[in-house]
């Protein structure tokens, strides 16, 4: 079977998020850079499929050039295949990243043939949509559901099960593949990167397409700290002896 | 402006909490718009008399033997295709996963933009001039201030950003029902079985949460954690280095990609308090953080401190509180 995970590069940052001075993008000079959480679950389980299932894995990504940094990462990790769509390092709109996405696989599929599985993170950790994999879905015509915490495929019948959290359990769905997920962190738990495959992460080929696309309806005017929320700590006391201290707290909030 | 159109996220038929929501970020724009409140109600409900306490004048009850279950592929067309018949200026629901998704799907088919997980639209938005409006990024840490051009703008309310309120007077709604064309082949995401989880306090719900962070060094270290959370009748919480070093199952992460946690008391021990982590514990009524550094984020954000090594200070105040029992 042949999966394809998108992923984004995205920045780390600790406990403060810094903003550019032109307000437009985070502050990414002090910081390192990784794919969003839910995605480092999505490739890791485009490698476990391809080990149980057979077949080739891809990730893709649209961003700067830069992103060949989680291409790779991803490529060490056991995905075969990267492919980065070219942007000018600007943040796109939803609708413009989801239309070169599709264009994209549309691309990649006309030479290769078709995914069986399309996987997503939930949402980015840093813009946060909640969308693109939607709209890759819907342009490719394909089934998509996302909050994915389970996925089995069965090749031999061309379906998926997929099992979402809600409140109170999980839901159960089953989609003729080819289809396309959208799914959380917890859905695995994401290997590490082996010395032997850094090595060969950087004899992987990253095929490069620089495709036409129109800015969406959303249109990013500046990103702003929100209200801080300070809080004047009250502390307790230090080591075992406040421990009488946070007990009269347990008391004092009727928690005992 | 012509109306406002707000998707009413139901489960099994019963409305979720964060529709309410969303009608109480909706009723003020369409009082001063001076437009009527319509919801959209796919399949069956139980109680519309909470809609209308909320403010909504109009129901569409969407009736079709596919929208007897939740299919995000069938939400998302049903409200393409009200969208496209009373054409509203203004289309919302709660920033859930089921309410982005469905929003989103619905943007998708109809070929315009949706903006999720918004906190504030200007006034401007109702003359249709220069719509601007306020959303969060990176989980609520960061503001995004974006202009939103479409012929229909479809906006999600961010969960939690609100408090719902009924409104001040209410009627009864007019119930319309209608029948979407909807494609048969759109079955193929309609949910085919549920698997229903061991009743008992969730980490969501849970009146105490006791976390451990990186500092807790092996899952074993865990068990006076589990011992307090115990005695508290709380959960056990944890950061996300705890869940990617495999010491905890990921249902037990709160944070940006875990659990939002909202109790009584989070006990944060040994957490630095992140971005990622934060976000998932903000809404925490009362913050006691434990941590040798007091410079640490989670320490100059909580309510409560305590300066020192949490395998110790845990052990000393679950035998302080076993020592008030025995008296």
């Amino acid at each position: 079977m042949k999966v394809l995970v998108c992923v984004k590069r995205v920045p780390s940052p600790g406990s403060l998020i810094n903003i550019t001075a032109d307000g437009q993008d985070v502050d990414a000079t002090h910081l390192g850079f990784a794919m969003s959480p839910h995605e480092e679950c999505a490739v890791e389980e485009a490698i476990r499929l391809v080990e149980q299932h057979g077949g080739e894995s891809t990730v893709l990504t649209v961003g700067p050039p830069e992103a060949e940094e989680q291409l790779r990462y991803s490529a060490s990790l056991g995905v075969q295949r990267a492919v980065l769509v070219r942007t000018d390092g600007r943040p796109w709109d939803p609708q413009r990243t989801a239309q070169a996405i599709s264009t994209a696989i549309e691309t990649i599929e006309a030479a290769n043939g078709p995914f069986d599985l399309i996987l997503f993170g939930n949402e980015s950790a840093d813009a946060g949509g909640f969308q693109v994999g939607v709209r890759v879905a819907n342009s490719l015509d394909r089934p998509m559901v996302n909050a994915i915490k389970d996925i089995e495929v069965d090749p031999a019948a061309s379906t998926c099960t997929a099992k979402r959290e809600v409140d109170g359990g999980r839901e159960v769905y089953q989609l003729p593949t080819p289809a396309v997920l959208g799914v959380k962190e917890g859905l695995n738990l994401p290997r590490y990167p082996t010395m032997k495959g850094r090595l060969a992460s950087k004899k992987t080929e990253v095929a490069v397409l620089d495709i036409q696309s129109q800015p969406g309806g959303q249109q990013r005017l500046r990103l702003a700290q929100p209200p801080t929320t300070t809080s004047n700590t009250i502390t307790l006391g230090e080591g075992p002896a406040a421990a009488p201290d946070v007990v009269d707290l347990l008391e004092q909030l009727a928690l005992l | 402006m012509t109306h406002l159109l707000v998707l009413v996220e139901t489960d099994q038929g019963v409305t979720q909490p964060a529709t309410f929501e969303a009608l109480t970020f909706a009723r003020p724009i369409a009082e001063t718009a001076g437009v009527e409140l319509h919801a959209l109600v796919c399949g069956e409900i139980a109680d519309h008399g909470a809609l209308a306490e909320h403010g909504v004048a109009h129901v569409h009850l969407a009736q079709h033997e596919m929208l007897h279950d939740f299919g995000p592929e069938t939400w998302g067309h049903t409200l393409a295709e009200l969208i496209e018949i009373i054409e509203p200026s203004l289309v919302l629901a709660s920033g859930t996963s089921k309410g982005n998704e469905v929003l989103a799907t619905a943007a998708a088919r109809l070929g315009v933009a949706f903006v999720a997980n918004c906190l504030k639209i200007s006034d401007d938005f109702l003359d249709e001039a220069a719509p601007d409006l306020v959303r969060v990024q990176w989980g609520g840490s960061l503001l995004e201030e974006a202009k939103l051009d479409a012929p229909v703008k479809i906006i999600s309310v961010a969960h939690h950003s609100l408090d719902a309120a009924p409104a001040h007077s209410s009627s009864t709604p007019d119930v319309k029902p209608f029948r979407p064309t909807l494609d048969e082949r759109l079955a193929r995401t309609i949910v085919v079985q549920r698997e229903i989880a061991e009743a008992g306090v969730t980490l969501a719900t849970a009146p105490v949460v006791v976390g451990g962070g990186r500092a807790m060094g092996s899952a074993e270290a865990f068990a006076p954690l589990e011992e307090l959370a115990s005695l508290l009748g709380g959960r056990v919480g944890c950061s996300r280095a705890v869940t990617n070093n495999g010491w905890r199952p990921h249902s037990d992460q709160v944070g940006q990609t875990g659990t939002r946690i909202a109790p009584d008391l989070y006990i944060a021990s040994g957490i630095s308090g992140a971005i990622q982590h934060w976000v998932g514990a903000m809404a925490s009524k009362n913050i006691l953080a434990v941590n040798t550094d007091p410079e640490a984020n989670m320490v100059l954000k909580a309510d409560y401190a305590v300066i020192g090594d949490l395998h110790e200070v845990i052990p000393a105040v679950i035998d302080e509180m076993k020592r008030r029992r025995a008296q």
